[in-house]
């Protein structure tokens, strides 16, 4: 088989996410776990635009790690976390049980992967179409029209989903309310 | 956009995921717990991501609702972990057992 420039690109960023992302699981400092995710992050927002889901990849970048991120260090300074007399790794039996757990999930998901590509659902449904929609309506467009038609109602969902959790954030982290 | 083979896509997705699990199993810190349900959300996402070219658009259209919910669930919790932190100075995991059992 013949490995293309996208191919080494994305072999590249995908080393990039899982390394980063055992990186994050091991080290001991909470900023540094949090430094290594934003890496995570970008690599996979990378593996989105080489997938073909460019503003998706915009947006990780945007919400996950200018949003998100922020809000999580900004936390972890604020409490003062990362000292020494409370150990965050657990013992020896509890890795062994996360190793055996990871297996698990990636037995368990390999499976489930390994089936049938799931059968188109919509009229638009495999890699030229997407492709043609994507020609037609812009990389905006292509999600935004159905987002805005077909999803009106769970966007309006979200949109109050989001609210409460701004009210549900202020009121959890006031002081009185 | 076609050259990669939506197994490898899928692959590195299930080996996110997996490396999140053990990090909620392994790690003590609710924040960085906490870290470890992002990427577990985000290896889903790439699951949706990898497979919208064969299943339709919206599976990225999706991938918004999941990154809303996101969003909503990281102020909730970590609100959450202010008000515990104030009252037990610690953020360990063993400070969250109100609701355990």
């Amino acid at each position: 088989m013949q490995i293309t420039f996208t191919q080494i690109l994305f072999f590249f960023f995908a080393a990039c996410a899982v390394g980063s992302a055992v990186a994050m699981v091991t080290r001991r400092n909470p900023v540094a776990c949090a430094m290594w995710l934003i890496g995570t992050f970008f690599s996979v927002a990378a593996i989105y635009t080489l997938l073909g889901a460019f503003f998706i990849g915009i947006v990780q970048i945007l919400v996950y790690a200018g949003a998100i991120m922020v809000l999580f260090l900004f936390v972890i300074m604020l409490l003062n976390q990362g000292n020494d007399y409370e150990p965050d790794m657990r013992g020896t039996a509890w890795k062994i049980m996360a190793g055996g757990a990871a297996l698990l999930i990636i037995a368990f998901l390999g499976r489930v992967f390994g089936g049938e590509i799931p059968r188109p659902l919509g009229m638009e449904a495999g890699p030229q179409a997407l492709a043609t929609s994507t020609a037609e309506r812009g990389v905006v467009g292509l999600i935004g029209v159905p987002l805005y038609t077909d999803y009106m109602v769970a966007l309006q969902a979200t949109a109050i989903l989001l609210l409460v959790a701004v009210v549900g954030a202020v009121v959890l982290a006031k002081r009185k309310v | 956009m076609n050259d990669i083979p939506l197994s490898y896509s899928l692959a590195l997705s299930a080996i996110l995921f997996a490396i999140g699990v053990a990090g909620v199993v392994v790690r003590r810190n609710a924040i960085v717990l906490f870290m470890c349900v992002e990427l577990m959300l985000n290896a889903v996402n790439l699951a949706f991501v990898a497979l919208s070219p064969y299943a339709g658009v919206q599976g990225q259209v999706f991938v918004f609702f999941v990154i809303a919910v996101a969003a909503a669930e990281a102020a909730v919790g970590l609100a959450i972990m202010i008000a515990v932190f104030r009252h037990r100075e610690s953020l360990d995991m063993k400070n969250f057992s109100l609701l355990r059992w």
